[in-house]
């Protein structure tokens, strides 16, 4: 079965110099929830809008983006607004204004499905009711506003919107990052239910692992605008292959993995401005595990295990994943 | 508590964010449950500023003069005894606190004086006056309005870009003339394509659609001229509001919907956009009648403005003071109606 | 300085002010009282650009660009008088509004925004008609219908100053309320009051050009707005002397236009995270 969504060496910059994101490449099966995991400027924002092409004007994407065979980077414009929200939607941080604060919810959840289907208002309203009942939120409430309802309510909102196409694909910019503990455990959770129910592929942001790793089969690392390391999460919490992966991993502590249980250790230096060439590893100067090597070679994803890359030169290079 | 005056709109113009906490309001609307207090504030407010008003016309028309009868007099022989008539007619021997409860009683009775000039009360001039200046004025505003905002909201959406350039430059420069320059000059430019005064040919005796065509042919120039002064007012404060909200996320989500640029800012961007600048578009609009004074003057336009610029060749104190007054009601009532309409439209502060 | 220099919309300003203004200062060198009165010039009536009258001339047979050389005099002397006023009275409601934000303050801005509330052509008027014709008249006028803005921009910036941990330094020390005033909010004020300065003669201008033309100036004056005054009742309108009409009503948008660009370079340069 071909994959739903296939990246291959896509690459951000913006003018004069700023290579946000350098040669990212993935796959994405039907169903598949992806995590997407790195400190803020590693570029995983960057990578999941430019996907869709949602980036500022001012910059520039280049790579292959194959959503079921059609690259996206090169397709034509009406072709890329067909696909936006009908086959890949985005739920993005409904805590701050990602809703438009003059119009009522029930209405923003509909005017995607009037966009791209052909049905009634009346119709696109009825099924907007139904989505707000899914996640929890009083269908009655349709006509309200944005800042009526809390923080978890808008995220739920979000997620309401993000299904009204029935997409394949949903893209989650760090959904649940301003709410806190006990409301996030529940979005997080309805989110994974509802996507598991209609065997919607997802492709979640956070600079939290824990968060990720309790809800996503697979984890991609980012650091530096570059993947490090790609696999089960099972597999990266344990027995992460990348020193970075480690050091995120003891950063966020995951409920029941015994090793988390001591504290984390915060790790040295900045990571690099995103206007250096890099030659070789990025995350070579502050790696406890350098050698002269990994500052000079540059470091290609290699095997690390089944379906585990990661890009470390102490990962010996077999075959090519 | 809010603040009285007219201060207050301004600072409704950017509200501060409405307060998000994560687990903020949650539960029913309560749209219009302030209204009838808020508007019952806000008349109060007006009041007040209206009666500071009244104040300060009587001040300046009342004590300033050094002796009002003798600017009455002017150029014209008086003996002494005929202008201590006068003084005693006009009670001016009166103690201050005394003439300005009269005059209080007077001007919210709809007494407006009487006109030296005229010889008419200055109420029914101004009665008559009325008229004209709404028509230009309203003509003009929306004109202004509408161009103002098409144009504010496209430079604003592509500011920096050659439209938005072009349309700086050209709302600079046309406020940097005066509006009475601009007004002769169209006059001069059009001389025999437009009628070069006045609101009506009296010649032509024209009555019914002839009138209203009649009219508007004289209307055009003023209008015009009016338009030229007051829409980049207008595309400065759209564009402002415009560039506002480019970097929201709400538009991010509008893109990601599969909506086109136009569509995005169309039914996002604009409406929020709107809402500040309706507070600001109606608080111009108060200036908008001072503005109507130096047009009526160049055309010869029957409003109030022409009977202002009239009062002062004498100068006509008692309709001078009129005028001052209905000028300075209208900008309170303006204000006022920011206030109302931003409070309407808003649902953020409805429900405050 | 240098940062000033590098705008070439306020090279461009202050470049139209030094000429205008250069031709202001020189003008008695060149311009004679016979030119100016009209009962002294033998110039051909309302006459389009001849021979000798490059801008035509006027009614008496004045020549225009004579008369709009000097008008910059008059005019410029008025708007800069008048912005003096106006910002002498606005900084001082300011600087107090913003160094006693108890009471006094409040009044203070109470008082401010009643003025703001009131229409300013209509008070202007009012103020000028009611304190006799003339250039003082008018000077007034302006001063009181522009004062607010200065006043508000110097009390929120002394409001700034004064939060600033060496103010408060100042206070521990023993110092006074004027010296506060004087020595440590002043100078911190004085680049804000700078700008608006430029703007507020740029506003002044116009103003004094409006009230002149609706009769509120001395008649005998030469100011750009006089002259459209005398142009406009003595029938240059309908007589098409478009000649007449031109020179002053570019002069003062040249005017105007040097001294809001002038501003906005300076305000650019003192504040760079300004978005324009």
């Amino acid at each position: 079965m071909s994959p739903l969504l296939e990246v291959r060496d896509l690459t951000v910059t913006y003018r004069p110099d700023v290579r946000a994101v350098r040669g990212v490449g993935f796959t994405l099966d039907a169903g598949q929830t992806l995590g997407v995991a790195g400190e803020s400027g590693s570029g995983k924002s960057t990578m999941a809008l430019g996907l869709l092409r949602l980036l500022a004007p001012g910059a520039r994407v280049t790579g292959e983006v194959r959503y079921r065979g059609e690259d996206l980077l090169t397709a034509r414009w009406s072709r890329l607004r067909a696909v936006r929200w009908a086959g890949a939607s985005v739920v993005f941080q409904g805590a701050m204004s990602a809703l438009n604060p003059v119009r009522a919810i029930g209405e923003q959840i509909a005017e995607p499905i009037l966009l791209h289907e052909r049905v009634s208002r009346r119709e696109a309203r009825k099924r907007a009711a139904e989505l707000l009942d899914k996640v929890g939120v009083p269908a009655a409430r349709a006509g309200d506003f944005p800042h009526e309802f809390s923080g978890g309510q808008r995220q739920r909102v979000m997620i309401a919107m993000a299904l009204a196409c029935r997409p394949e694909l949903i893209i989650a910019d760090e959904p649940t990052t301003a709410l806190d503990a006990v409301v996030q455990a529940q979005v997080l959770e309805l989110l994974s239910e509802l996507v598991r129910d209609a065997g919607i592929a997802v492709i979640m942001i956070s600079h939290d692992l824990s968060v990720l790793a309790g809800t996503c089969d697979r984890l991609a690392v980012m650091y530096a605008g570059r993947l490090v390391e790609i696999g089960p999460s099972k597999r990266l919490v344990g027995q992460a292959a990348h020193p970075y992966t480690e050091a995120l991993c003891r950063a966020f502590p995951v409920i029941g993995d015994p090793a988390s249980r001591y504290a984390p250790a915060g790790l040295p230096g900045d990571p690099p401005r995103l206007t250096e060439q890099l030659p070789g590893c990025a995350f070579a100067p502050r790696c406890p595990h350098a050698g002269d090597a990994c500052r000079t070679e540059p470091v290609s994803l290699r095997p690390a295990g089944p379906d585990h890359l990661a890009a470390c030169l102490r990962v010996p290079e077999g075959e090519p994943a | 508590m809010s603040e009285p005056g007219p201060a207050a709109p301004v600072t409704l113009a950017t509200p501060a964010t409405p307060a998000t906490p994560a687990n903020g309001v949650a539960g029913g609307s309560k749209r219009s449950a302030g209204l009838p207090g808020y508007l019952a504030g806000r008349l109060v407010a007006a009041a007040v500023s209206f009666l500071v008003t009244l104040v300060i016309g009587f001040v300046i028309f009342n004590l300033m003069p050094a002796d009002p009868v003798r600017t009455l007099t002017r150029g014209r022989p008086t003996s002494e005894a005929q202008l201590e008539q006068l003084r005693l007619q006009l009670g001016l021997d009166d103690p201050v606190w005394m003439r300005f409860l009269s005059f209080l009683k007077d001007t919210l009775t709809g007494e407006l004086g009487y006109s030296w000039q005229f010889q008419q009360p200055v109420a029914s001039l101004v009665g008559e006056r009325l008229g004209p200046t709404l028509l230009l004025m309203g003509t003009a505003a929306a004109v202004s309005i509408v161009l103002g905002l098409w144009l504010g909201v496209h430079s604003g959406w592509r500011h920096g870009g050659a439209l938005d350039r072009v349309a700086s430059a050209a709302s600079l420069t046309l406020w940097s003339v005066p509006t009475f320059w601009l007004g002769m000059i169209l006059l001069v430019l059009c001389i025999g394509i437009f009628p070069a005064g006045g609101m009506s040919d009296p010649a032509l005796n024209a009555t019914g659609f002839d009138y209203v065509i009649d009219v508007a042919n004289h209307l055009v120039l003023p209008c015009l001229t009016m338009v030229l002064v007051v829409f980049a007012q207008y595309v400065t404060i759209m564009r402002s509001s415009i560039i506002d909200e480019l970097g929201s996320p709400y538009l991010l989500t509008a893109r990601a919907k599969g909506l086109t640029d136009a569509e995005v800012r169309r039914r996002h961007a604009v409406p929020n956009a709107l809402l500040p600048s309706v507070t600001v578009i109606f608080m111009h609009l108060g200036t908008l009648v001072s503005g109507a004074i130096t047009v009526e003057a160049v055309y010869s336009w029957p409003g109030l403005g022409h009977l202002t610029y009239e009062a002062l060749k004498i100068p006509d104190l008692p309709l001078l003071q009129g005028t001052f007054i209905v000028f300075s009601a209208s900008v309170i009532i303006m204000n006022l109606l920011a206030d109302l309409v931003y409070r309407l439209l808003d649902p953020r502060v409805r429900a405050a | 300085m240098r940062a000033l220099l590098k705008r070439p919309a306020g090279l461009a300003g202050l470049a139209v002010l030094a000429v205008l203004g250069l031709l202001a200062l020189a003008a008695p060198l060149f311009i004679g009282p016979d030119q100016l009165d009209v009962t002294r010039v033998d110039g051909p009536r309302l006459s389009p650009p001849v021979d000798g009258y490059p801008l035509g001339t006027d009614q008496a047979g004045r020549s225009i660009l004579l008369l709009t050389i000097w008008g910059a005099r008059e005019s410029l002397a008025i708007g800069l008088i008048a912005t003096v006023l106006t910002v002498l009275l606005g900084s001082a409601v300011g600087l107090l509004a913003g160094h006693y934000p108890g009471r006094v303050g409040n009044a203070l801005m109470h008082v401010t925004d009643w003025f703001i509330a009131l229409p300013s052509l209509p008070l202007a008027i009012s103020l000028s008609a009611v304190l006799g014709q003339g250039a003082a008249s008018i000077t007034i006028a302006i001063a009181v219908t522009s004062w607010t803005a200065t006043a508000r921009l110097v009390r929120a910036q002394t409001l700034a100053v004064e939060a600033r941990p060496f103010v408060e330094r100042a206070r521990a020390l023993g110092a006074g309320n004027a010296q506060i005033m004087l020595r440590q909010v002043l100078p911190n004020v004085l680049p804000l009051i700078l700008v608006s300065s430029t703007l507020t003669v740029a506003s002044a201008i116009l103003s004094e050009a409006t009230l002149t033309f609706l009769g509120l100036g001395d008649p005998t004056s030469v100011t750009w707005g006089a002259m459209l005054q005398m142009a406009f009742s003595g029938g240059a309108v309908t007589a098409g002397a478009w000649w007449y009409l031109l020179p002053p009503g570019i002069a003062i948008l040249l005017v105007v236009l040097g001294f809001t660009l002038t501003g906005r370079a300076v305000e650019h340069v003192l504040n760079p995270r300004m978005v324009s």
